[in-house]
């Protein structure tokens, strides 16, 4: 069957905001957005947070989160008005005709329930399969997905099964029913890269095996160039752009794309040869009170002024560990840790005032990582008065000074965190981790909260200073793409241990070790196809081993 | 400001009223608190609007009087609870370690008995004066204001840029009263709220009981006990107290519901 | 049942033991070791010098606070529970009638309040933010901010006196049938339930909305499922640990709320008893007493935690 299945016609969504100190007010979140979507085709919805994407993908189902209401436009499916269905006629068309992927699939699996019985329950509630043969299908799906003993695992609890199995589950919940259209909400993008691209062919190829139309939601314009026919580029609750992937990927016409499309490109040349670290870590093992295996475990790097050691690795590999054992948060079991030649001590309430201003920390949360209660000249200020006395004017002028080396103006002195935009707050960190005048800076995955644009602004303002003040960086990332625009040196862990290091055209070029070949491998790249390949040939690898 | 909403304003007034009745009890009463002057439980009249207590004293007078021993002892009760409970509790979450499970761990055993078991136990070998009434209370009720405290405060020290203020080197001092006590604020002060509430009713129960305000003062619980027995015959003067104390705890819950509902609508906001 | 489980389970009731072996210190001290003297608060401040260090002698007081303790608790341990200073009675005889009149009180006010409390608990979730729920939370408000006496007295006022429906004052007597004692109980009973309903319901409700805010709520909301299914099937299972924990330390309230009702209409209840040996500084009678609805309230929170812990899936379905 052919034909358009979903209609999407200027569709608006307002929802109630309560701003700090005000009324509530009702805003305009989707300005008036109009698609279609065919038969089996799959489309592919891409913006920066607050573009509208899972609420448009969300209306699909009729459905608003929150407080968020669908307040004018039309959303046909099957050739019928959905928005104008009642209660009744919402409830048989979710989880029957359309159905829902969330991204984490660990919050979206009741915890006390078997996961058979959640992937069965709307199949069968709704009629579209007896018990039996809704077993049968979910088990088929199981087995179709790639999950191990698709036979009994349905028999387990969502906590026996990892995050990867999960989302996997999810999609056979959502496939069960055989729907016509199935929303994909950021499926892989609380998954590890090496899980991100299994669980990513599995969805692709269940959509291919079904013939299911799916609305495919993500930030990461790569992935969705693996799995979508179309891609509509979303930003502030409007259309920028609408075209195929092939269109869109290789020749993109509204700027706000092609940034998009170039914005991992970025790549600096590396900067090496011979030169005296500032930090040494020699041979360090640390563990958590009361665990009696290490986190980290015979780790040497070192850093060197004006160039950035890059520490990678998968969730759980001990990078952020590493750093905060150099911080002394975390004082290691053995090994040392040198600052200019002399050793540091290991815990960081033994250190004395210089040697903590020394080492700075940048943080992955800037929301968090900011007292909300204080302004951001008493954020930025305070050090300058902690470490250099400073009070007054001389303060207020050094401030001043900040402000503008992170591309801020004067008046945002008197801002409180909560007035700033996500890239602001993380330059306001960074200004008061420059304050100290510190030799060393540790970047814990600065950049991964933030839309790709606004980080790689930041990623270019990190770079600028590092000129300018000559401060050696150790930048704590899961993500290659940042690993190969900023680094000069690299180290990749695994399982708490370094399996690679040395300079960046080193470690990024042949011959591998399995564990970076496999991370390498697993990085989604902005080309249509690199899914397929990268799958076929691993498969020719494990035929031959 | 944003506008205040009825309720609260409502309770802002009477919380206000009550404040202002137990300061000024001297110059608003119109008879002497011990005055004899008329029959025993006379019905409402000009000269006395509430009508006379058991023993002839007019009621209102003594509701006045009554009102302010309440609430002196409630406030200075609540006083010392959040005195002890609150320091106690945000060093504790700040310091960790065994100070911390010391203090939790003697907290737990001292909630695992009732509280007005407990100030009953304690109250039958002290001698029962308003000061060791305040304290016993006050101590009694810390405990709840540092489990509070605490998990605020637990809450607040993991976030990040408490960590950094450790990592500059900044002091205890510091860390408690400039990083967490801004951010704990709003939740306490709404508890300080039920915590008064809750000594309002204490003091009232204890009182009721004959175990509190000891005659010929009385607070408004007292004031139940002296007439409690004219119910039986009718006789509701023992209805106004109990009634005032039922304003003054709604109206203080009005107030503290607000503040609890400003500062959870706000997060990770200022205000 | 599986080892982990039992061996959790274990744990928490030897915790509970070790809690009851402390509290009753820590009563005990609270009666032996602070300023106030038992010999000089029975005399009073008239006291000569020898009556004092008569009775002290007699009350056994000379000896070290630990020996007394050990004593104390080696009766305990026995079924001995001493023997009341004023008059001389065995406290566990004078005890035993007043403490199984006490649970026959909470026990039926539990009985009614659990179920309504439960009940009112879904609707107020049902009709969230409609005027059931308002009127829920409105009437729930005023139930907290006021004693227990008060009801108490409005009740005996109206109901009563006025009204002259139920008896004013709660006398049992041994030729009484139980439907006789139920009816000589009803005011008692209906101020235990308003005072117990309204915390339990706050809760109850407090804790199935928080429940009903998780992502696999609008999971199975997302599967068309109707309000009463997704309640029934996904939030119930997942909220009964956190329902049973508020149910629980409500009837903790109860054994607190029970003193005043207890005195309020003379009932012959372990409350009353207590209140009065209070007023006496009957120490031995304070201190079993003390110990009883300590050891009560202690027992209602191990079996929150038994439950949480069977109810919790994580446990139940180790990997």
């Amino acid at each position: 069957m052919t034909g358009t299945l979903l209609k999407v016609r200027d569709l608006r969504i307002g929802a109630t905001i309560y701003p700090p100190g005000a009324a509530a007010e009702d805003i305009e979140i989707v300005h008036g957005v109009s698609f279609d979507l065919e038969r089996g085709k799959v489309l592919g919805l891409i913006g920066e947070s607050g573009a509208g994407k899972s609420t448009i993908g969300l209306a699909s189902l009729a459905y608003g989160r929150g407080g968020v209401r669908i307040t004018g436009g039309e959303v046909h499916l099957n050739g019928r008005d959905i928005l104008s269905l009642g209660p009744k006629g919402h409830r048989d068309l979710r989880g029957a005709e359309v159905s829902y992927v969330s991204q984490s699939a660990a919050a979206s699996f009741n915890p006390s329930k078997p996961i058979l019985q959640q992937v069965t329950e709307a199949t069968i509630r709704h009629g579209r399969l007896s018990a039996r043969e809704a077993e049968a299908r979910a088990i088929d799906l199981f087995r179709q997905l790639g999950l191990p003993e698709p036979e009994t695992i349905g028999q387990r609890y969502p906590h026996q099964v990892s995050g990867g199995q999960l989302q996997r589950c999810m999609t056979a919940l959502a496939l069960c029913p055989k729907p016509d259209l199935v929303v994909f909400d950021e499926p892989t993008t609380a998954l590890d890269v090496t899980t991100q691209i299994d669980v990513l062919k599995a969805i692709k190829d269940a959509i291919a095996a079904t013939g299911v139309a799916a609305l495919y939601i993500t930030h990461d314009l790569a992935v969705v160039a693996q799995v979508s026919d179309e891609i509509m580029v979303l930003r502030n609750g409007a259309t920028v752009e609408h075209g195929t992937a092939e269109q869109i990927i290789s020749a993109p016409q509204e700027a706000y794309t092609q940034a998009l499309v170039s914005v991992r490109s970025t790549q600096n040349p590396a900067r090496t040869g011979p030169a005296t670290p500032v930090v040494e870590i020699r041979n360090v093992s640390a563990r958590y009170k009361g665990l009696d295996a290490d986190i980290v475990s015979d780790i040497s790097v070192e850093l060197v002024p004006g160039r950035t050691l890059a520490v990678v690795g998968e969730s759980g590999s001990g990078k952020s560990t590493l750093a905060r054992v150099l911080t002394g948060l975390l004082p290691p079991r053995e090994g040392k840790i040198l600052f200019e030649g002399r050793a540091l001590a290991r815990e960081y309430d033994a250190r004395p005032r210089d040697d903590l201003r020394e080492i700075q920390m940048i943080y992955q949360m800037a929301d968090v990582a900011m007292n909300p209660r204080q302004n951001v000249g008493t954020i930025i200020g305070r050090p300058l008065e902690f470490y250099f006395g400073m009070k007054g004017s001389e303060k207020v002028r050094r401030v001043r000074e900040l402000l503008d080396a992170i591309d801020l103006g004067a008046e945002f002195a008197d801002r409180y965190p909560a007035e700033l935009s996500g890239g602001q707050k993380q330059r306001v960190c960074i200004a008061r981790a420059l304050a100290a005048k510190p030799k060393v800076i540790i970047c814990d995955e600065v950049t991964s909260a933030l839309d790709p644009l606004v980080a790689e602004g930041i990623l270019k303002l990190l770079l600028d200073l590092q000129t300018a003040e000559g401060v050696a960086y150790m930048f704590i990332t899961h993500d290659l793409a940042t690993v190969r625009a900023i680094a000069d040196t690299i180290a990749v862990m695994h399982r708490g241990k370094i399996v690679r290091y040395g300079p960046k055209p080193q470690v990024l070029s042949p011959p591998f070790d399995d564990y970076t070949d496999l991370l390498l491998g697993s990085v989604p790249e902005m080309r249509i196809g690199w899914l397929e390949e990268v799958i076929a040939r691993r498969k020719m690898e494990s035929a031959g081993h | 400001m944003t506008r205040i909403p009825i309720p609260a304003l409502f309770g802002l007034v009477f919380t206000g009223l009550f404040f202002a009745m137990a300061v000024l009890a001297p110059l608003i009463a119109p008879y002497g608190p011990a005055e004899i002057v008329g029959d025993v439980w006379e019905p409402a009249s000009a000269d006395h609007l509430m009508g006379t207590d058991n023993i002839g004293r007019d009621l209102l007078t003594r509701m006045i009087y009554g009102g302010r021993t309440t609430i002196l002892v409630a406030t200075l009760a609540t006083v010392i609870s959040f005195v002890t409970g609150a320091c106690l509790g945000l060093f504790a979450a700040v310091i960790g370690g065994w100070v911390d499970q010391a203090l939790s761990r003697f907290v737990d055993l001292m909630m695992s008995i009732p509280t007005l078991i407990f100030a009953l136990v304690v109250l039958s070998v002290m001698p029962v004066t308003l000061p060791v009434l305040i304290v016993v209370m006050g101590l009694l009720d810390a405990t709840r204001v540092y489990r509070l405290s605490r998990a605020v405060a637990v809450d607040i020290t993991v976030m990040d840029f408490v960590e950094a203020a450790r990592l500059r080197g900044e002091g205890r001092g510091w860390i408690v009263f400039r990083e967490i006590l801004p951010n704990a604020l709003s939740p306490l002060v709404a508890e300080m709220g039920l915590r008064f509430i809750f000594m309002v009713l204490f003091v009232s129960t204890l009182s009721f009981l004959g175990l509190g305000v000891q005659p010929p003062a009385a607070d408004w619980g007292g004031i139940v006990k002296e007439n409690k027995d004219g119910i039986v015959y009718g006789i509701g003067a023992a209805l106004w107290p109990a009634a005032a104390i039922a304003t003054l705890a709604i109206s203080v819950n009005l107030v503290a519901d607000w503040v609890l509902g400003r500062t959870t609508s706000l997060k990770g906001g200022r205000g | 049942m599986n080892r982990i489980i039992l061996r959790i389970l274990a744990q928490r009731i030897a915790l509970s033991l070790l809690l009851l072996l402390l509290v009753s210190v820590l009563i005990f001290a609270g009666t032996q070791i602070l300023p106030g003297d038992v010999a000089a608060s029975i005399l009073g401040q008239s006291a000569t010098p020898e009556a004092l260090a008569n009775l002290r002698e007699e009350l056994g007081l000379n000896a070290p606070a630990w020996q007394r303790y050990f004593d104390w608790l080696g009766g305990l341990l026995q079924g001995d529970l001493g023997r009341s200073l004023t008059n001389g009675r065995d406290i566990g005889e004078a005890i035993g009638q007043r403490l199984s009149n006490t649970l026959f009180l909470a026990t039926t006010a539990a009985v009614i309040a659990v179920p309504l409390a439960i009940f009112l608990g879904l609707v107020s979730v049902l009709y969230r933010d409609r005027w059931p729920d308002k009127l829920i939370s409105a009437l729930s408000l005023a139930a907290v901010s006021v004693p227990e006496f008060l009801i108490g007295y409005i009740l005996m006022f109206w109901v009563g006196v006025q009204l002259g429906w139920a008896p004013s004052v709660a006398i049992l007597n041994d030729t009484m049938t139980f439907w006789e004692r139920l009816h000589a109980i009803t005011l008692p009973v209906a101020v235990l339930t308003m005072v117990v309903l309204a915390h339990m319901m706050r809760m109850t409700r407090a804790a199935i909305l928080n429940v009903m805010q998780s992502p696999y709520i609008e999971t199975a909301e997302l599967k068309g499922l109707g309000t009463f299914a997704v309640i029934w099937r996904h939030a119930l299972p997942n909220a009964i640990s956190p329902v049973v924990n508020v149910v629980m330390l409500n009837l903790a309230y109860l054994v607190v709320g029970v003193v005043v009702v207890e005195v309020v209409f003379v009932y012959p209840g372990m409350g009353q008893f207590l209140v009065d040996h209070v007023s006496k500084r009957d120490v031995p009678v304070v201190q079993a007493c003390g110990l009883i609805f300590a050891s009560v309230y202690i027992l209602l929170n191990m079996v929150a935690d038994i439950v949480s812990i069977l109810a919790n899936p994580r446990l139940r379905h180790p990997k």
